[in-house]
């Protein structure tokens, strides 16, 4: 018996070469996303959300009713409000029917988390796209280039958004359609996204030109420089992967914002308008009906509520994983 | 031969309404072929700013570069992309200067994959032997710059460097962020590099201690310009301008014995290159400083910049 | 200073300059015809014809706008049927409302200031105190109480709160009247009686914000050097937080609120739409409604006179505590 059959015993293992893959910075963040119990939660209610709002006919077919069914019978005569308790919540009608119309709340929440979601998202889209180009050009460039950037950004924020908004949609249908047309739908949402795109830009826009002037100073971008580096290659292969973390923080919290305001332009009766399933519209209806009806407004306030704080939950959690160095 | 020739070459910054910082004020200097040059100067005098004009990542305002013959001060962007495959940089820090997103391999590819070129064998390939021929684990190939140490990434940098096979490598303070202990390491792979691969560098630094052993020529430079020049021999032993004499003196000695006239310590700042002192700049902090000083600026002749050089006066 | 000062009220010009250009084109250049939208139904054509006569839509656009500018800074005479001379700040005449669109401004000015300047105490007060308490207990359940708090306020939307606030405390418990306006002047009690709801409603949602900024401006403030350098000098923690890290924590707050304020003054729409209170927001939404343009264009040109003093007065006050912002 020699010695070696003992050896290995306190001899260290062989030497390894197996993890040489690496970890990306993404994907470090990826795990510790997936450790974080306030993302995967408020991550699992945003994914139940948005499969509702994809899935919305489906929902329709398995509930048996329709966002425009009316049930005028199960309203009283006199003044419209629904019969039974909490505004006619019943095994047919889960969160009730809305008074006057009669039309069924849940399956018009469903439809609205679409409508709403739907908007909100293609806007946040629409937005980062314009805000990152024009905030790279604008950091990258400098000069005059970030000059008039830097002045439409600062014009744009000194714009009442609100009231903006407010004067400019009507305006718009009345470039398009007259006074008397009935105005579709796809046309308001339409504009909606367009009115968020053209006032909402400016914060990523900001936010990008800021990440690019401190990246641009930076020695990484300099050796791609001193190798002889055309623009192209600059943006798209040095600057960009380093913008994305911001980007998507940005992104995340954009979309709450978005279901806010079209929430609030619907409730305003400006943006959405009835019949055509929406929180703003619902809620807009819903303070005829307060005295009432206070059940009506519960509905899609608490929805929307939930919508957002889950959205913003987990921007908040994307935040600190992408940048550890963020959270307390 | 030379390679690099340097005249007259001057960066100056203007500052809004206050202006212009000169950086860089005139100074002209060469470098043969497979030759190590230093440069030193305290922060500020404009060291950096001329290793970023001679890599064209910075546009001198006056003055001219001659690389093989050719002036390349003000060359388009095409021609200068040719130049940059003759002519890279090594940064400071190598936390900044390897981009976090990339993996090793791309990083040192960067240069390959800019310039469109294709090496027999493949670019990984090439990649790999350019990780080895730097003392790093070619297989690190897919690893991100967050897993590896300062002296690690420096290597890195310095693969990506020679990724084009430059005749001239400019060092700026290559070590200065490193521990003092990885510092002789990373030296010590530039030495062997510039010996095996006959590469010409200009290494850039705020001490004459770490350029001691690497560099066969050193200038030392002072508010934008060189006030001395010459072999190491000559700076190390027998130094002429009293600001070398400074910087010399603050050179820890472990195994000489202490120097008879002991450290010299500089009185004051360095003034501020927006409005350098009249005459010799470095007159301000002089103890030899006459009248002479203030009003004519001495020339750099036999490699020396100043009115009363030592030597000179027994 | 003083440099500065007229750079910055200069830039603050040609903001203001842009956006009447820019409102000018929407309400009065982009419709097809605005005075379509001025009466949607059943409108006599002699009527129309006339009020095209007298708004001078016929004229060119450049000489409109003109002639409205010339209204604003020197007055301008408008024809008898709009009430004759209209003195200085002329803002045109509105057919909706039947009187010049100054005068109604001047009526619903007050409400709206009524509503945001005690509202913007409140939430300041509470925001930046829950702010601070949280960052000073960190980790405790006080903090993590107020996190909760700031989270769920930040995400619920003022429409449901409100709705929430009038249905608890005027229709079930009855312990308010109706939200109103009274000038305080009249009668401080019933002024604060009525507009309470509104400003309790608007500080929720503004505080919850609030108290999340104050918060992490606090955590990194404590972080800082200067703040450990003062602790370690063996001053005591109450000199050290009340007077270094509170003063560095605040100064940001100041700039967002001054920028809110101004918004809110803008635009309190969606909280007098809410509460049914007669203010500028309300006045902007009847305008949109009526299709009033000198209305709508007066409350957009308001909003943004707002919007940008607010601005101006944040940037002044930062300069004055950090002169390097001068040198931008």
């Amino acid at each position: 018996m020699s010695l070696s059959t003992e050896i290995p015993t306190v001899a260290p293992p062989p030497p390894t070469e197996v993890d040489v893959a690496g970890r990306s910075p993404g994907q470090l963040a990826w795990a510790r996303l997936r450790r974080d119990r306030v993302a995967v939660i408020s991550g699992g209610l945003l994914v139940f959300f948005l499969i509702l709002a994809v899935a919305a006919p489906l929902v329709e077919l398995l509930y048996g009713i329709g966002p425009y069914d009316q049930f005028q019978e199960k309203l009283r005569r006199s003044d419209g409000l629904p019969l039974g308790y909490a505004g006619g919540i019943s095994r047919e009608h889960w969160f009730g029917l809305e008074p006057g119309s009669g039309r069924d709340i849940f399956i018009r929440l469903v439809y609205g988390i679409r409508t709403s979601l739907f908007i909100a998202v293609m806007a946040a889209l629409l937005t980062s796209l314009i805000g990152i180009t024009l905030g790279i050009l604008a950091g990258y460039l400098g000069g005059w280039v970030d000059s008039v950037i830097s002045w439409l950004t600062d014009f744009a924020l000194a714009l009442p958004f609100l009231i903006f908004a407010l004067a400019v949609m009507p305006t718009v249908e009345l470039r398009f359609y007259g006074p008397r047309d009935e105005v579709p739908t796809w046309f308001r949402v339409a504009v909606l996204i367009a009115i968020f795109a053209a006032f909402g830009w400016t914060g990523m826009a900001r936010l990008v030109r800021g990440q690019v002037i401190s990246l641009r100073e930076r020695e990484f971008v300099e050796a791609a420089r001193a190798s002889g580096a055309g623009l192209g290659h600059m943006l798209f292969r040095q600057l960009l992967p380093n913008l994305w973390a911001p980007i998507l923080v940005s992104f995340s919290l954009a979309v709450p914002a978005y279901v806010t305001g079209e929430a609030a332009l619907s409730f305003l009766n400006i943006g959405i308008r009835d019949p055509t399933p929406d929180f703003g519209v619902m809620i807009f209806r819903s303070i005829d009906w307060l005295q009432g009806d206070p059940a009506y407004v519960f509905f899609p306030g608490v929805t929307i509520f939930a919508l957002v704080l889950a959205f913003n939950l987990f921007g908040d959690a994307l935040r600190d994983a992408l940048d550890p160095k963020s959270s307390r | 031969m030379t390679l690099l020739r340097v005249e007259g070459l001057t960066k100056h910054f203007p500052v809004r309404g206050r202006g212009l910082v000169r950086a860089v004020d005139g100074i002209d200097f060469a470098v043969a072929a497979g030759e190590t040059l230093g440069l030193v100067g305290e922060s500020g005098c404009g060291k950096t700013t001329t290793g970023r004009m001679l890599v064209r990542l910075l546009e001198p305002t006056g003055g001219r570069i001659v690389f093989e013959g050719r002036d390349i001060s003000h060359l388009g962007r095409r021609d200068l992309r040719l130049l940059r495959q003759d002519l890279q940089i090594i940064f400071q820090d190598p936390y900044a200067s390897l981009n976090p997103r990339h993996t090793v391999g791309r990083i040192v590819a960067m240069p390959l994959e800019v310039n469109g070129i294709r090496p027999p064998g493949g670019v990984k390939q090439r990649v790999r032997e350019l990780l080895e021929l730097v003392g790093l684990n070619p297989e690190h190939y897919n690893r991100y710059p967050h897993e590896f140490s300062g002296g690690q990434r420096q290597r890195i940098g310095i693969a990506r460097a020679l990724a084009l096979r430059p005749k001239l490598i400019v060092a700026d303070e290559p070590v200065s962020a490193l521990d003092v202990s990885i510092q002789a390491q990373v030296v010590n792979l530039l030495r062997g590099l510039q010996r095996d691969l006959g590469l010409a560098f200009v290494f850039i630094a705020h001490d004459l201690a770490v350029v001691r052993h690497f560099c066969q020529r050193v200038a030392v430079m002072y508010l934008g310009r060189i006030v001395e020049i010459g072999d190491r021999e000559q700076i190390y032993e027998r130094p002429r301008h009293p600001y070398t004499r400074a910087l010399l003196s603050a050179v820890p000695e472990v195994t000489a014995p202490a120097r008879a006239n002991g450290r010299i310590r500089l009185a004051g700042d360095v003034p501020t290159p927006l409005d350098p002192p009249s005459g010799c700049r470095f007159r301000t902090r002089c103890w030899k400083a006459r009248d002479v000083c203030a009003t004519t600026e001495p020339a750099l002749t036999n490699g020396v910049a100043c009115h009363f050089p030592e030597g000179d006066d027994g | 200073m003083g440099r500065f000062l007229v750079k910055r009220l200069l830039s603050a010009t040609l903001t203001l300059f842009a956006v009447s250009v820019l409102a000018f084109l929407m309400f009065f250049a982009l419709p097809r015809d605005p005075v379509t939208g001025m009466c949607p139904k059943n409108c006599n054509p002699e009527r129309l014809e006339r009020v095209r006569e007298e708004l001078g839509l016929r004229d060119p656009k450049i000489e409109q706008y003109a002639a409205y500018m010339k209204g604003i800074f020197v007055g301008r005479d408008l024809g008898s049927a709009q009430g004759g001379r209209c003195d200085a700040p002329c803002l045109g005449y509105s057919y909706v409302n039947s009187e010049a669109v100054t005068d109604t401004l001047a009526r619903v000015l007050p409400v709206t200031l009524s509503i945001v300047i005690p509202a913007a105490i409140l939430w300041l007060a509470l925001g930046v105190g829950l702010g601070m308490v949280s960052a000073l207990k960190r980790g405790t359940w006080v903090d993590r109480l107020a996190i909760g708090f700031s989270l769920t306020g930040a995400s619920l939307q003022l429409y449901f709160t409100g709705a929430v606030l009038l249905i608890v405390f005027v229709y079930q418990l009855k312990i308010l009247p109706n939200p109103h306006y009274t000038s305080i002047f009249d009668d401080p009690v019933d002024w604060a009686k009525g507009l309470v709801l509104a400003w309790v409603a608007l500080a929720f949602l503004f505080s919850a914000i609030y108290a999340r900024l104050a918060r992490a401006q606090m955590v990194e403030t404590l972080s800082e050097d200067f703040v450990r350098t003062a602790r370690a000098k063996g001053l005591a923690r109450k000199a050290v937080y009340g007077r270094h890290a509170l003063r560095a924590a605040i100064t940001p707050l100041v700039t967002i609120a001054g920028l809110d304020v101004g918004a809110a003054l803008g635009g309190t729409v969606i909280t007098e739409t809410t509460f049914g209170i007669q203010g500028l927001g309300r006045t902007a939404v009847y305008a949109v409604r009526g299709g009033d343009l000198p209305m709508i264009m007066a409350t957009v040109l308001i909003a943004a006179v707002f919007v940008v003093l607010a601005n101006v007065v944040v940037d002044l006050l930062y300069a004055a505590i950090d002169p390097r912002v001068r040198l931008r």
